[in-house]
């Protein structure tokens, strides 16, 4: 159950006085409280745990840490190379 | 799908292998708390991948795992209760009790039902007036907000028919223990991303000072997990013992303040029993006295409960990275996730049935080391 899957908000609404919201994980739907995510906008990434978001996704810090990986491997062919 | 194929890239992966190898000049042993990164690594071969005598060691991090006995034959007690529906998550119904299961109980006529929020067991209330409803509510840290927020919000809406069983359980003083235990071989830590996501890794610092252990907070997808275990095996090899946020895209210093402040205002810090590893100080969750109207053990009085392990099962040694399944008799054998003898079995986070689905067999022992 501790598997947190990251999903894109679709849509936000209010039920019973509750921020929610349904959020895409690869085409498949589910309604996630998004109380604890006030900042998460339609379009953005959520992670989303027993169907609460509990974190939005940083889009920069996620491309930053892909490029920093990316650029690690010219270095390497460097150290490595011939 | 965005942000998770990207974290999948073999090529990526290739690279930080490499990086690894160059920076590893002796073993070390390190152990990733969380059962969802202990699935990832057996199912990806990722720790037989490993260079340079670098071993993983699989923490307590299953919450269906360390839910202690007690609190699974509690549940089976109210569940018989007439007029209860028990609500929990799936793969809490395949875990065995003394005697029996959950799922068991519901074939023979118990009204045990699988939610996938504990919101949802809150809305069964709502329709179910007439009946009692009641939340079997474990996990660690990432879950304690879901729960904290059905409290409230059944308090919110009036509803007086719904509780909650709480097994809530803490990693910090979890890591504590395993780095107390004589013979602890762990020399760092990746810390579980999700927990941090909610609590902000803060609490880490005083722990990695104290007992002079890297810690970094690490995602969950293999790239993730081997940039943590490099990150990891380079405080090592430099001789840091900080704590490093590998998984920056989901977790913040402080973590989520919001989810925070409701579990501070549902719960109270306990001391709490963890399943074949004993009772651990102020290691869990339970209800405050503002909340107890929702304290299912208030509620249900089931009498004195005579709790019994199976006497093959070595789940203790297996949470706390004593042995690995591989080194337990009963593991593929009398054991298997379709008759499992202890919890580590049954979930998807516990590092048997982990061994088990990645096809990892006893003969495969020496191989494996």
């Amino acid at each position: 159950m501790c598997l947190g899957i990251p999903g894109r908000v679709a849509e936000i609404d209010q039920e019973d006085g509750l921020r929610v919201g349904t959020v895409d994980f690869g085409g498949v739907r589910k309604r996630v409280c998004l109380a604890y995510a006030p900042e998460a906008a339609v379009g953005d990434y959520v992670i989303v745990h027993v169907g609460f978001a509990i974190s939005v996704v940083d889009a920069a810090e996620a491309q930053r840490t892909l490029a920093v990986l990316r650029a690690m491997g010219d270095v390497l062919e460097r150290e490595l190379g011939p | 799908m965005k942000y998770i194929d990207e974290y999948r890239d073999p090529e990526l992966a290739r690279l930080l292998l490499a990086e690894l190898g160059r920076v590893t000049t002796r073993p070390w042993t390190l152990m990733e708390v969380c059962g969802g990164q202990t699935n990832t690594i057996v199912r990806q071969g990722i720790d037989e991948l490993l260079p340079g005598g670098i071993e993983m060691i699989h923490g307590p991090g299953c919450p269906v795992c360390v839910t202690p006995l007690e609190v699974l034959d509690r549940a089976m007690a109210i569940a018989a209760t007439p007029g209860t529906i028990l609500t929990s998550f799936g793969d809490m119904l395949r875990v065995p009790g003394s005697r029996t299961d959950l799922l068991a109980q519901r074939a023979r006529g118990a009204d045990v039902r699988i939610v996938y929020s504990p919101m949802d067991a809150v809305t069964l209330a709502r329709d179910n007036p007439d009946r009692q409803v009641v939340f079997l509510a474990v996990g660690f840290e990432t879950t304690a907000p879901a729960n904290a927020m059905a409290v409230l919000h059944a308090a919110a809406l009036g509803i007086t028919n719904f509780s909650v069983l709480v097994s809530h359980v803490l990693v910090p003083p979890a890591m504590t223990a395993v780095l107390r235990a004589p013979g602890c071989r762990v020399q760092g830590f990746l810390a579980a991303g999700h927990v941090c996501a909610v609590m902000g890794w803060s609490e880490y610092e005083p722990l990695a000072e104290q007992f002079r252990v890297p810690i970094v907070v690490t995602g969950f997808e293999p790239l993730d997990l081997l940039e943590g275990i490099l990150m990891t095996v380079r405080q090592l090899e430099q001789g840091r013992h900080e704590v490093e946020n590998q998984y920056a895209r989901a977790v913040r210093r402080d973590g989520n303040t919001a989810a925070r402040a409701a579990i501070r205002r549902v719960f109270r810090v306990t001391d709490r029993a963890w399943r074949g590893i004993g009772t651990i100080p102020d290691s869990g969750l339970t209800l405050t006295d503002e909340f107890a109207a929702f304290d299912a053990r208030r509620r249900f009085d089931v009498g004195r409960l005579v709790v019994r392990e199976h006497p093959d099962c070595v789940a203790g040694d297996i949470l706390t990275g004593a042995k690995t399944p591989l080194d337990c008799a009963a593991y593929g054998t009398t054991c298997t996730p379709r008759t499992p003898l202890g919890a580590p079995m049954v979930s998807a986070e516990g590092t048997c049935a982990a061994y088990y689905t990645a096809g990892r067999r006893q003969e495969d022992r020496h191989a494996s080391r």
